[in-house]
């Protein structure tokens, strides 16, 4: 465990290290590149911002209802054979339609659960392991006008349903 | 998409609301979420402009060039029907580069190009060739190696240790993506 914690640790100060260093070593104009980049970070959270207010509105109302709590309770039963935490099971049904709705089911997660909990842990996993099947299929199909998929959409939805298992047992096994 | 399944959800669990009594708790959520939603991004904010502004950085170097060399033999063994196309090998492994270091802006173009490029090559023009479903499949299975977004939420959320995520992050897309690629190959084996 304590091997796996030092990885997560120093990937992120290590990569930022290396990019430094070898636009360093390349002569780029390194501040001015990293200004135009962290202004495109500005767009992005600017652009997702009206969907996050829309879809927090929504998943609240789920949850506080007590409609989530309700339908939860029905589905349970079948779940919890798998060993399937029913907490996570918003966001695996969520992940591969919508990209900023799984942010915010996420959050909403790791909220309510608390971001280190084990449940926690596992909307974030789930988050960084997963895309946004749906979408990406279809931005890449229409960007060649072609109609017929073929089994695309299960296989990937097959990688989603492994990464998503894959998440829970990992994040099972790091919490014992 | 979500059209139809945001009405959805607040018709349904507002009118649940008020009749299992939670309406209060409802009124509530209805000023909270907004709240909530501000708050998110400022705190997002930060992050994300730190990690953009890094990523630009490495997008501007040759570590691109030099990662899309070391990725050639992976290419050759998941594309076995492109062995003569050099130019749109090059394409998918700089599209799987830039999703690897998370540069979401840059693979999304980068892939729709090999995506043209293969299409211009295919006989019947409406339907997925066998390499055109492992790029798509490959693009789903998001192989990052620092999963930005998600950090930034949690260290938002206060976590006392923001990137404990990244090595089991690895190890779940590792495994999604195996079961993607292993998924098409046995579709266009049974000749799907």
């Amino acid at each position: 465990m304590q091997f796996i914690n030092f990885i997560s640790n120093i990937a992120m100060p290590l990569i930022i290290l290396i990019i430094v260093m070898y636009a360093f070593m390349e002569k780029i104009k390194i501040f001015d590149t990293f200004l135009i980049g962290a202004k495109e970070g500005i767009n992005i959270v600017i652009t997702i911002f009206p969907t996050l207010v829309g879809l927090f509105l929504a998943i609240g109302a789920l949850r506080s209802s007590g409609i989530l709590d309700c339908i939860v309770h029905f589905i349970s039963p079948i779940l919890n054979q798998f060993n399937f935490p029913t907490d996570i099971m918003p966001l695996a049904l969520i992940r591969p339609i919508s990209g900023s709705s799984s942010i915010a089911v996420a959050t909403n997660i790791m909220k309510t659960f608390g971001v280190d909990s084990q449940i926690g842990m596992m909307a974030a996993v789930i988050m960084g392991s997963t895309e946004t099947t749906v979408y990406t299929i279809a931005v890449y199909t229409s960007s060649v006008g072609v109609k017929k998929t073929r089994f695309v959409l299960w296989a990937a939805l097959i990688a989603d349903f492994v990464g998503i298992s894959t998440s829970i047992i990992i994040c099972k096994m790091l919490a014992m | 998409m979500l059209n139809t399944i945001w009405p959805i959800f607040i018709i349904l669990s507002f009118s649940f609301a008020i009749f299992s009594g939670n309406i209060d708790k409802l009124n509530q959520n209805i000023f909270s979420s907004a709240e909530e939603a501000v708050t998110l991004c400022i705190t997002l904010l930060g992050t994300m402009c730190l990690w953009d502004g890094i990523m630009k950085i490495a997008s501007e170097t040759t570590i691109i060039k030099k990662l899309t060399k070391f990725l050639s033999p992976l290419i050759n063994k998941l594309f076995p029907e492109l062995k003569n196309d050099e130019e749109i090998k090059k394409e998918i492994s700089m599209n799987m580069v830039a999703n690897i270091l998370g540069l979401g802006n840059a693979a999304t173009p980068l892939g729709i190009k090999a995506m043209k490029s293969m299409q211009e090559k295919n006989l019947d023009k409406k339907t997925l060739t066998n390499s055109m479903a492992i790029l798509i499949v490959l693009n789903t299975a998001s192989i990052q190696i620092i999963p930005t977004t998600v950090i930034a939420i949690r260290s938002s959320l206060g976590s006392q240790n923001p990137t404990a995520i990244i090595f089991p992050v690895w190890i779940a897309t590792i495994c999604a993506a195996i079961a993607g690629i292993t998924a098409t190959k046995l579709f266009i084996k049974w000749g799907k």
